[in-house]
């Protein structure tokens, strides 16, 4: 039975769907409406205001802080500034991906670091001889999402003005609203200008309801997962356990990912003389991947005429899906699998993230997916393109 | 009576095994017999309403080793076979909160997060490992046991296949393995856990029907023998039987019926009529003959040999092997009518957490003491107690609002220093430490009972055949498993004694109600065209 989050007695009454889902052992919103698209649109027009506290937090602390997490992570968080925040991943000694998260410097040798999966007693693993301590600070600790164009905005009639404007992507800032402390970082994972507020748990609600005052004035909607899935897909944001699993639930060796695999090599520093998986990871950059991580987008063209032939209109998959769907090349022998994929209703396309052989993942390869049309299984055209499928300038503006 | 119409074969045990072979046997043409000494089929996998409207599993009480191939040939379900899951397992503590471990991963990390977050964490790592380690020794009990010594080519391949599937698994799966195969249960769990809440109750997992502790070394295989429990594929789930668990051998026995096979109950069976070391039938207590083209035993060991073929028949390197065979009865059963549900310390709301087992095992230290007192002939003061409520999930066990209780206890050892014969008088104060260690967890018990059933080793080997009261037909331990159950070389279901089989638990691969020694043994026998 998960629990509930800070923002449950918030959530709970704007979710007219009754739609809930476990997520990290905590009751989250799938979508507040029985259709998320009021929530997608608020993502990606207005503001999407959502419960994201049950991601895993830590808390490391000493003077040796940074140098552990310089062991445990890819990247070189010795060189993270204070108040800046990194996305890194951390692998095991072979290489293979445990988890992907943030880091961020408060100074003073204090870090944060969030996770998908349980992490504590893996970082735990690596800290001795080092002066640095690991706190699960999972349930102190409610965040709010505030995703959206008018993110700023809206933020900016809440929050103190200066701790917006100032405020780069990928910075974090300390400040406070009515007397409660809160950590205000320019990040998200929806792709688009955003933030993202720490908050005590025991201010949650009262965030909440100062948020949501002002809300209705920039567009700010409260959102659950399944809008955020689609919105995640189209910056190509890859997700554990779905677009790979990490090395720690994988029975058999062949599910494991490197970071080169996931996507995600631009995380791993190989300047760093020393880290996990450091080996190798230098190894397979030497020799190149075996699979990538690539987006694809569906030939819509030839997807309609599939349905047309049929006299049906082309299929709009709902909502985001997660589940295996084979790739072929031109002669029809599978080259991979798309993890996960959406019907992108901004850019008025289907769109994927796959694992694809790295001699077919060039972007602008051909290659055909499988779509199943009446009951029947066919193959679709399909092109082989980079991520993020949608990168608005105002991300990083 | 003279000797009667002649059957393929003759089954002397109508236990789970005995009725399992018998319906394989039946299934495939044969003309089979199962005699039961009891008034009713089950042996230890039994439904008995033992007090009137409250119908106990008597001795065996959770399912989970069952073979689901089984359940599918033997077309089970169609026989009124239903297993249901259980959900939680629940520790309770003398003082302070109890532990409960739930099917809902993010519930359990919680729960064991607030005695070690550490531990949360690893217990789904440790659970990957174990289930790895199940799936592969899942091809060694599903199939004969390998023969290490023989070189025909047939048994080569089978070894090199298992070698393989090994050598698949990697490297450090196979010093794991090592690891399990020589280490004690504690040990094996100190290599993931420190919290003692947790370790306790898994480490039990490891002594089980053994008369060893838990910090024997060995105990850690045991360990995974329980956790290869499995209901639909999934491990580490175990379930009740609707209607106890004489309904796994009641459904069988239909099964066995709806395809021919005759069962008897309340005969009794003194010998197995060997001539020239063949075996043509067996000789009834009453005198009767039942003759036979085999005779198949589905007893243990011990009672096969020794008291139904008899020494003289035997070659004597065999028969010490036979006597040697550890048999060891460690546990004692306690059956509770309840007039109501106990409360247990920790102020847990609902009955949700009693659903599924409740173990008394609150620390590692607490088992190991419990056995020290085992080792020099006593029954532990304070034993380690596995206690489930099927009623709970099962309204037909009881009257409405009504309960029945079952409590596997150990250490009771068969060999008590006043000597197993003298049980029967230490049979109330057994039952009494076992009320009492319950009342320390849940103090209201004694209002709770209404009736009760103590069985002691001694009970289990009068009333049902379990020499020195051992419920596995044999200790689990790695010695006596494999190729070496029961004794060297004759781990294939064949005797010593033409057209004499064996199909019990004391056969590989094993007890713990897994069905798989008398799906084997027919197997076997069918395959050789002997029968």
């Amino acid at each position: 039975m998960p629990q509930s989050t800070p923002f449950h007695a918030k959530t709970l009454p704007l979710c007219t769907s009754y739609r809930w889902k476990d997520w990290a052992g905590y009751h989250a919103v799938c979508s507040y409406d029985t259709s998320h698209d009021r929530e997608y649109f608020a993502f990606r027009h207005g503001s999407g205001i959502i419960d994201l506290t049950p991601l895993f937090k830590y808390k490391v602390t000493g003077k040796d802080a940074a140098l552990f997490l310089s062991h445990v992570m890819t990247r070189d968080i010795e060189k993270l500034a204070s108040n800046r925040v990194t996305y890194t991943a951390w692998c095991d000694d072979e290489g293979f991906l445990i988890d992907d998260g943030t880091v961020m410097n408060f100074g003073n040798n204090v870090f944060h670091v969030t996770a998908a999966i349980p992490s504590l007693s893996w970082f735990e693993r690596f800290n001795r001889g080092y002066d640095a301590k690991i706190e699960d600070i999972s349930d102190d600790y409610a965040i709010l999402g505030v995703q959206g164009p008018t993110s700023r905005d809206l933020l900016r009639a809440v929050l103190d003005h200066a701790a917006i404007d100032g405020l780069k992507f990928f910075k974090f800032t300390e400040t406070n609203v009515d007397n409660i402390p809160i950590v205000l970082s320019r990040t998200g994972y929806t792709g688009d200008l955003g933030y993202e507020i720490w908050v005590d748990s025991i201010h949650a609600e009262k965030l909440w309801d100062m948020i949501f005052k002002k809300a209705p004035l920039f567009g700010g909607e409260a959102c659950g997962l399944d809008a955020l899935d689609v919105v995640r897909i189209e910056a190509g944001f890859i997700m554990n356990g779905v677009d790979y699993n990490s090395a720690h639930h994988c029975a058999i060796k062949d599910r494991k990912s490197t970071p080169y695999e996931a996507g995600i090599g631009w995380t791993v520093d190989l300047k760093k003389p020393y880290f996990n998986g450091h080996q190798a990871l230098r190894k397979e950059q030497a020799s190149g991947p075996k699979f990538v991580t690539m987006g694809i987008e569906y030939n819509w063209t030839e997807y309609e005429e599939m349905f047309e032939r049929l006299g049906l209109p082309p299929d709009i998959c709902g909502n985001a899906w997660r589940t295996s769907v084979p790739l072929y090349d031109a002669m029809k022998r599978q080259i991979g699998y798309a993890s996960s994929g959406t019907w992108s209703p901004l850019l008025k396309k289907n769109i994927a993230i796959c694992r694809i052989k790295s001699t077919h993942a060039k972007p602008g390869t051909q290659i055909k997916v499988e779509v199943t049309v009446e009951h029947e299984r066919r193959a679709v055209s399909a092109t082989v393109v980079t991520t993020p499928f949608f990168n608005p300038e105002r991300k990083t503006k | 009576m003279a000797a009667t119409q002649k059957y393929d074969a003759v089954i002397v045990g109508g236990g789970h095994n005995g009725l399992t072979c018998a319906a394989y046997l039946a299934k495939a043409g044969k003309k089979v017999l199962v005699l039961e000494k009891r008034n009713v089929l089950g042996g230890a996998a039994v439904s008995e309403e033992v007090f009137p409207g409250f119908t106990f599993s008597v001795c065996s009480y959770v399912v989970s080793l069952f073979r689901p191939r089984i359940i599918r040939e033997l077309e089970l379900a169609k026989h009124g076979l239903q297993i249901i899951p259980l959900d939680c397992s629940y520790s309770p503590q003398i003082d302070g909160p109890g532990l409960a471990r739930w099917g809902d991963a993010g519930r359990t990390r919680r729960e064991v997060g607030r005695f070690s977050k550490k531990d949360a964490e690893v217990l789904a790592e440790f659970g990957l490992e174990m289930k790895k380690m199940s799936f592969f020794a899942r091809n060694i009990i599903d199939e004969l046991a390998p023969d290490p010594t023989s070189f025909k080519p047939s048994e080569l391949m089978r070894l090199m296949k298992l070698g393989n599937r090994f050598k698949e698994f990697g490297s450090d799966f196979i010093y794991l393995h090592n690891k399990l195969l020589t280490m004690s249960s504690v040990d094996f769990l100190d290599m993931y856990f420190e919290s003692e809440i947790l370790k306790a109750p898994m480490a039990v997992s490891g002594i089980i029907g053994t008369f060893l502790g838990v910090r024997s070394p060995g105990t850690a295989y045991v360990l995974l023998h329980h956790y290869m429990g499995e209901i639909d594929g999934v491990f580490r789930s175990w379930g009740f039987a609707k209607g106890g668990t004489g309904e796994i051998s009641m459904s069988i026995a239909r099964a066995a019926q709806s395809y021919g096979a005759e069962l008897r109950c309340g005969v009794d069976v003194a010998a197995i009529k060997i001539k020239n070391n063949v075996a043509s039938g067996v000789v009834l207590a009453n005198g009767d003959e039942i003759e036979a083209k085999n005779v198949i035993s589905g007893c243990d060991p011990r009672r096969t040999f020794l008291k139904f073929v008899g020494e003289q028949n035997l070659q004597p390197d065999f028969v010490d092997q036979i006597k040697r065979f550890k048999m060891r009865g460690s546990s004692g059963k306690v059956n509770l009518a309840l007039d109501k549900l106990p409360t247990f310390k920790d102020g847990r709301e609902g009955d949700q957490h009693l659903r599924g087992d409740i173990a008394i095992a609150p620390s590692i230290d607490y088992l190991e003491k419990a056995y020290d007192e085992a080792k020099y002939g006593e029954f532990s003061k304070r034993p380690y107690i596995n206690i489930v409520i099927p009623s709970l999930s099962d309204p037909t066990l009881a009257p409405p609002g009504k309960h029945v209780m079952s409590c596997f206890v150990q250490y009771a050892p068969y060999k008590i220093k006043e000597g197993p014969e003298h049980w029967p008088k230490l049979r109330d104060a057994f039952g009494e430490t076992v009320i009492d260690t319950i009342a320390e967890y849940a103090p209201d018990i004694r209002e709770c009972i209404t009736h009760k059933q103590v069985l002691t080793p001694w009970d289990l080997e009068q009333e049902f055949g379990l020499t020195e009261g051992n419920i596995f037909h044999g200790e689990l331990s790695l010695e006596q498993l494999l190729f070496m159950r029961p004794a060297v070389g004759w781990a294939r279901y064949r005797t010593p004694v033409v057209n004499l089989w064996m199909c019990g638990s004391g056969t590989h691969p094993g007890g713990g109600v897994m069905g798989a020694p008398g799906e084997l043994a027919a197997k076997t026998m069918l395959k050789s065209g002997e029968v």
